[in-house]
This record gives C-alpha cells, structure tokens and sequence, in this order.
C-alpha cells in the first residue's frame, strides 16, 4: 500500500503544479493579447525619457496624446538603433495592437523602419528626422522641425548677455542638422553685435556625459560666458555651465529648471501638438502626409519663456524677430556671408529660408565660429 | 519500501554510470543552480518593488518563446551574442579574461563595410565571402594583439582588452566619419550602403538572418576544436598551468595568440553580420554592447562552446522581453541589467563551490553502497 500511496501523491502533486500552471497561464493571457478598443500609439526613444532633452520633447508629445479620449499610448525608452527597435516595432504592432507608432530616433529610419513597414502594409510608421523621399514604402512618413530658427533667437538672447563677447557651443557631431543649429547661434548672436564670436567643441557622441562637461568647462575656461549644445540630453551642459556661472540656452526641452537664474530661453520642440495633430487625423480616418515639416510659424518649434537674467532691450529685439520669424519663410543664412576659412557662402543679396533643402547638406561653420567640422 | 530503494540502487551496471553522471553534473548543475538563485534574488528584488515576478516570468515567456514572432524576436538577437561569447569563451580556456569583444564587433563591422566600398561588382557569393574574411581578420588582429601583449609583454588581457574596446569604437567613429564615409550620408555619417548582392537574407522557415546559422555552426565547432583535438588539449593545459605547459614544450605563445585572434575572428563576424544583414552599412550603431552581454553568456555556459548556444538564446529571450516588461509593468530598461548582474554575480559565487560539494564527487556514490 504504501507504494501506490507514494504513486498518488506524486500524481497529485504533478497534476496539481500543473493545474497551477494552467492557471497562472490563463491569468497571463487575457491581460497579454487584450487589445485596446480605439486606437493604440507606440512612442520609442532611444535614450531616457526624462532627458531634459531630445527624448523627453518626444516624451513630453506622447504625454499630450494620451489625454486624447480613445487613444491608449504605449512607450519604450533606451531602445537601440540596431535590429532592437525593429523587433520593438513588430512587438508593439503584435503583443499590444498598436497601428500608429511613433519611432523618434534619427537613426531608426534607414534600415530599420524601411525593413519592417513593408511587412505591416496596415501599420502607420511616421518617423522624426524628415528622411522619407519619393518610392519609399506609402505607410511610412517623416516629419521634422526648422529649430535652427530657434537657436537664432537663442543667439539674441546670448548676444545680449554676453560680456566677454565669447559664447560657447556644445556639438555632438559635425553633421548639418548641427552644424545649421551653430551657425544660426552665431548669426543670432552677432545680430546684436558683429564683434562676438562663437567657441564650438564637438564631443564626437550624441550622449556622452563626461565629454560634454569637460567641453563646457573648457569653454568656461576659454572665457565664453554664454553657452548652448546639441546633445541629446543638454542636462550636463546646462548644470556644468551654471556651475561656472554661465548664461545658459536651452535645446531640445524646457531645461530652465535646472537653473532658473541662468537661463536665458531654449529652443524646444513641440511635439505636443504635431502628434495630436496627427493622431487626431487618424481617428478621423485621415490620412496624415508621407513629408511633414514646420517651424515655429508653424507650431513644431517653440522657444521656452525669457529668464530672468534677459534684459529688456533683449527681449525687445528677440520678440520683434520672433514676430517676422512667425510670418514664415524668414533667412538666417544670407549673403554676404563667409565660411570660417574665407570661402564665400552666399554672395550680397543671397538667402537661404528656414525651409530650403541647400541647408540640409551644410558643411560650414560660418565667419566667427571657431572651430573645424573635421 | 527500503529493500525496494536499495534494490534499485544497488543495480550493478548502474554504478559506474551513476558516479559518471555525478561528476559530469556538476558541470550543468552549478551554473543552473547559480541561475536559479539570480531569478531568486531577482524575484525578491521585483516583490520588494511591488511587482509580481510571477507575471515577470509570465511575460519573460510570452515575448521571449511563447509565440512564433516571439522566437524570430529570440533567435535575432542571439545571433550576434553566439558569435561574440566565443571571444569570451575561447581565450578563457587559456586562462585568459578577454572582455573587449565589442572592439572586435566594430571593427569587423567596418572592415566589411570598408571591402564591400572597395570591391563593388563581384558576385553576390563571393563579395559577402571577402567581407566575411575581412571581419575576421580585422577582429582577430585586434584581440590577437591583446593575447600577444599579453604573453611577450605580460600586459593584463582583461584590462588592455577593455581599453582597446574603447580604442576600436573611436576609430570606428572616426574611420565612418572620415575616410570611409559615404558624401551622401548627412546626419547619420555611414559608410556607403551595401549593393544588394552583398545584402545577407534571412533563413528559410523562419525571420532570422543567416547570422544564426553561422553563430551555431561556429560554436559547434569551437566546440571540436577544444574538446577533440590535439589544439585544444594543448590550450586547455595552457589554461591549467602555463609553467607546466612550457615545461611539456608546448607553443605557448602561438597558442595564447592563435585562440584569442580565433575568438577575435569570431566577434568580427558578428559585426559584419550586422552589417550585412542589419543594417546595410557600417556606422556608431555597430556599438550596440554585444560584446558586454557576450561576457555574461561566456560565463554562465562555463566558456564551453557548445553551452554557449542555450545560453545566448535564454539571454537573447530575456532581452527580447525586456521591452514588453517595461510597457506592461511599467518597469525601466534597466530590469533585464540588473536581472543579469543578478544571475552574474550568482554564477561567480558558483565558480568558488567547483569540486567542493560532495553531491557531485564520484567517491561519495562509491561510499553509499
């Protein structure tokens, strides 16, 4: 007896760990393939959401989507460019539903979103960056920003500022969009005086912490007493730089937070209401365009409130440009202007507007920056 | 009930077999206990957040092997990390700590994107086969040189690897940006993409690229490498004790550089495949960190080649739900890091309990009877 008795038990409990498992199985599933009633948007960032940069502008969108009725958003942050965004794609579109995502890295486009769109024909793709052309998949589109507009006004705010006639720029990589966002800087700095130059360090990465604080200290050191980036997430530069008692620009996000005494303004995206836009259009069974551009006339970009640090004769000039700006179609890069190696750009009377294709192939550092794009 | 246990037991030709399996146990037994108490660890760590690791593991499963996109997802990911452990694994059995891998993965990436510019206009075939070549050799030049710092210059491997990790993503930056770089790249500096021919597709079956097959097939036969012939038995008494080695006459020198250039060549491969098959052309992406999570596979399959191939898959799986978790748990990236530093840490404290439990030691199954 004891033998079969043994032969029960065991049976018992194999069947019983199986029962439980069973259970927790179907406890798991309802919740795992339950999919939204209206529609489901997937934001993916490729570094944190709380930034105080790129990936928190993009954050900050996703945000006013969900207060959309019927819209559920699902996010991912510190998603790589590699075939992990892909597999984030297809595991949005297949585990919870979603049927617009929003993959906002610059680097997700080429291959990855042209890799999987093809296999989702009934899936919206809209990627920031502004890289779709012509022939490429019609469920995918591309949308992005004239921020060098911002970083213009940036430059008044910092031409006003500046005692020592130096300001300073933290770069991630010389490539257009960037090197756009410098020489507007620049530009707009010497529009308020043509003495002051502008001191560029380029850190070689998109986020890197130590380098971006080494270079706003040695910018501090070089005497520019102004300073401004292109990082993904300007945090560092912005508390290095208060840090040093620097006047500091904001980019990509709001960051006066961290240092409301020194902050100038900053030029943000606002992809708050470029998402809603588009998401309300797929509600409303629009199509949204495959090419979507915009500056601040047009509600993609916009600067955060002046500090207290900005003059009034700052802010007289800075919301009388703000204003023409607004009007659309308005030039930073116009002649006669030169590189910083003496070659000339644009001859008298030349100009390149915010939305001219010239600029996105820029290789320059204008007249007044110092330092080199290689 | 006790004349039937000792019966059973007592089985003559059992008994040899049993001692057998006691010691070969411990192999498998060790890392998959040291793996339990990380997923342990990890689930106390969830329970104290308020999370239940029960869903933790329920989701673990569904994104990572409960369905058919589940495994591509899988087995996509796994394909870099096979080819990148055996960096780890290989130079490990020479008693050698070579964490730099990831160096290796960008500069294979490179090289093929580099030959591919170079060499436009051979056939399909042959063109991914130069690029192959060239990835291998690029990395395992770049790791070679790590096992030759070490045994002429007596450079610490896991140290000098490391930095020259760090060396190798700079040069890559520079090389995509500078020389290499495709004029029409803009804003993501790249080189020029990969003429369809040289493109690598994906298996049949399945949407995994070939990268798969060949991170299994070069396990497997790194696998025959050390444990069937007369190169691996040397290398594997290198690991044991050098000075024993030399003494036995033994190539020392050209054994130490020889498996870490071979581990080399491996990770190269992967960055070529990610090149081919990913992502059409070289540029910073290559820097994803397979070459980290290489460390941890190497370690947990106990730098056995063929231990390798479940190992990366189970990791792969549990980077492959790493995103589900954050968007249903509502816990960060970081979830998956710490569950692997769990799991790493668990598995050197196993390393310290090697021969010393008397389960796995043939004399204890001779005493019982």
């Amino acid at each position: 007896m004891p033998h079969l008795f043994s032969a029960d038990r065991r049976q018992f409990l194999m069947t019983s760990a199986g029962m439980a498992g069973l259970a927790v199985a179907a406890s798991l599933l309802p919740a795992g393939l339950a999919r939204a009633a209206g529609l489901t948007v997937g934001f993916i960032y490729v570094g944190p959401k709380d930034d105080y940069g790129y990936n928190q502008a993009h954050a900050e969108g996703a945000k006013a989507v969900k207060q959309i009725a019927g819209v559920t958003v699902i996010e991912e942050e510190l998603v790589p460019e590699t075939v992990d965004v892909q597999k984030t794609m297809e595991s949005m579109i297949n585990f919870d539903g979603a049927t617009l995502l929003f993959p906002t890295s610059f680097g997700y486009f080429d291959p990855h979103i042209l890799t999987v769109a093809p296999k989702y024909p009934e899936i919206r793709f809209e990627h920031c960056g502004g890289l779709w052309s012509e022939g490429m998949p019609a469920n995918t589109g591309s949308y992005f920003g004239y921020i060098g507009m911002g970083q213009y006004l940036n430059g008044i705010a910092a031409g006003h500022a500046t005692k020592t006639k130096k300001i300073g720029f933290v770069a991630a990589k010389p490539i257009p969009q960037v090197l756009l966002n410098i020489n507007s800087f620049l530009l707009g700095a010497r529009s308020v005086d043509p003495e002051i130059t502008c001191q560029v360090i380029f850190t070689g990465e998109w986020s890197l912490a130590v380098k971006e604080a080494e270079a706003t200290n040695a910018l501090a050191d070089q005497g520019c007493d102004v300073v401004t980036c292109h990082v993904d997430g300007p945090k560092v530069v912005m508390e290095t730089g208060a840090g040093r008692g620097m006047y500091l620009c904001g980019y990509h996000a709001n960051q006066s937070p961290l240092a409301p005494d020194m902050y100038l303004t900053g030029a943000e995206w606002n992809w708050a209401q470029v998402y809603t836009d588009m998401v309300n259009t797929t509600i409303a069974g629009g199509t949204i365009p495959n090419f979507v551009r915009g500056g601040l006339a047009e509600g993609f970009v916009k600067m955060s409130p002046l500090g207290p640090a900005v003059s009034d004769a700052a802010r007289n000039q800075f919301e009388a440009t703000q204003a023409e700006i607004l009007k659309g179609g308005y030039a930073v890069i116009k002649g006669p202007l030169k590189d910083n190696k003496g070659n000339v750009i644009a001859a008298g009377g030349e100009a390149y507007a915010e939305d001219d294709v010239k600029l996105e192939s820029m290789d320059y550092l204008v007249e007044g920056v110092v330092g080199s794009t290689s | 009930m006790s004349t039937e246990t000792t019966g059973l037991v007592l089985a003559a030709p059992s008994r040899a077999w049993v001692e057998t399996v006691a010691r070969r146990s411990e192999g498998v037994a060790l890392p998959l206990g040291a793996l339990l108490i990380g997923f342990l660890a990890f689930s106390v760590f969830l329970a104290v957040l308020g999370k239940s690791p029960v869903a933790f593991f329920g989701y673990v499963y569904q994104a990572g092997f409960g369905t058919e996109f589940s495994w591509s997802n899988t087995l996509s990911r796994a394909a870099p990390l096979l080819l990148a452990a055996l960096c780890v694994a290989l130079p490990a059995r020479l008693g050698l700590v070579v964490i730099g891998g990831e160096g290796a993965i960008v500069l294979g990436g490179v090289a093929a994107g580099a030959l591919a510019m170079s060499l436009p206009g051979l056939p399909g075939p042959i063109g991914i086969l130069m690029m192959g070549l060239g990835a291998m050799i690029a990395g395992g030049a770049w790791i070679g040189a790590i096992g030759a710092m070490r045994y002429y210059r007596g450079v610490n491997e896991t140290i000098s690897s490391l930095l020259m990790a760090y060396i190798a993503i700079a040069l890559m930056n520079h090389l995509v940006e500078g020389p290499f770089r495709d004029p029409a790249s803009l804003n993501k500096p790249s080189t020029a993409p990969l003429p369809d021919a040289y493109r690598i597709g994906e298996l049949p079956f399945i949407d995994v690229h070939w990268g798969l097959a060949a991170g299994i097939l070069a396990c497997v036969l790194c696998w025959v490498l050390i444990e069937r012939t007369t190169w691996g038995f040397a290398a594997r008494i290198v690991g044991g004790n050098v000075r024993a080695a030399e003494v036995q006459g033994l190539p020392t020198g050209v054994l130490m550089v020889g498996f870490t250039a071979l581990g080399g060549a491996c990770a190269g491969l992967a960055g070529m495949f990610e090149v081919a098959a990913i992502h059409g052309s070289a540029n910073a992406s290559l820097a994803a960190g397979y070459g980290y999570t290489a460390i941890l596979i190497a370690f947990l399959a106990r730098h056995n080649a063929l231990a390798v191939i479940p190992v990366a898959v189970l990791f792969a799986g549990l980077e492959a739900s790493s995103g589900l978790i954050q968007r249903r748990m509502e816990l960060p990236d970081a979830t998956i890091a710490v569950l692997e530093g769990l799991v790493f840490v668990a598995i050197l404290l196993s390393e310290t309990l090697t021969g010393r439990m008397r389960l796995f030691q043939p004399e204890l199954w001779r005493r019982t009877s």
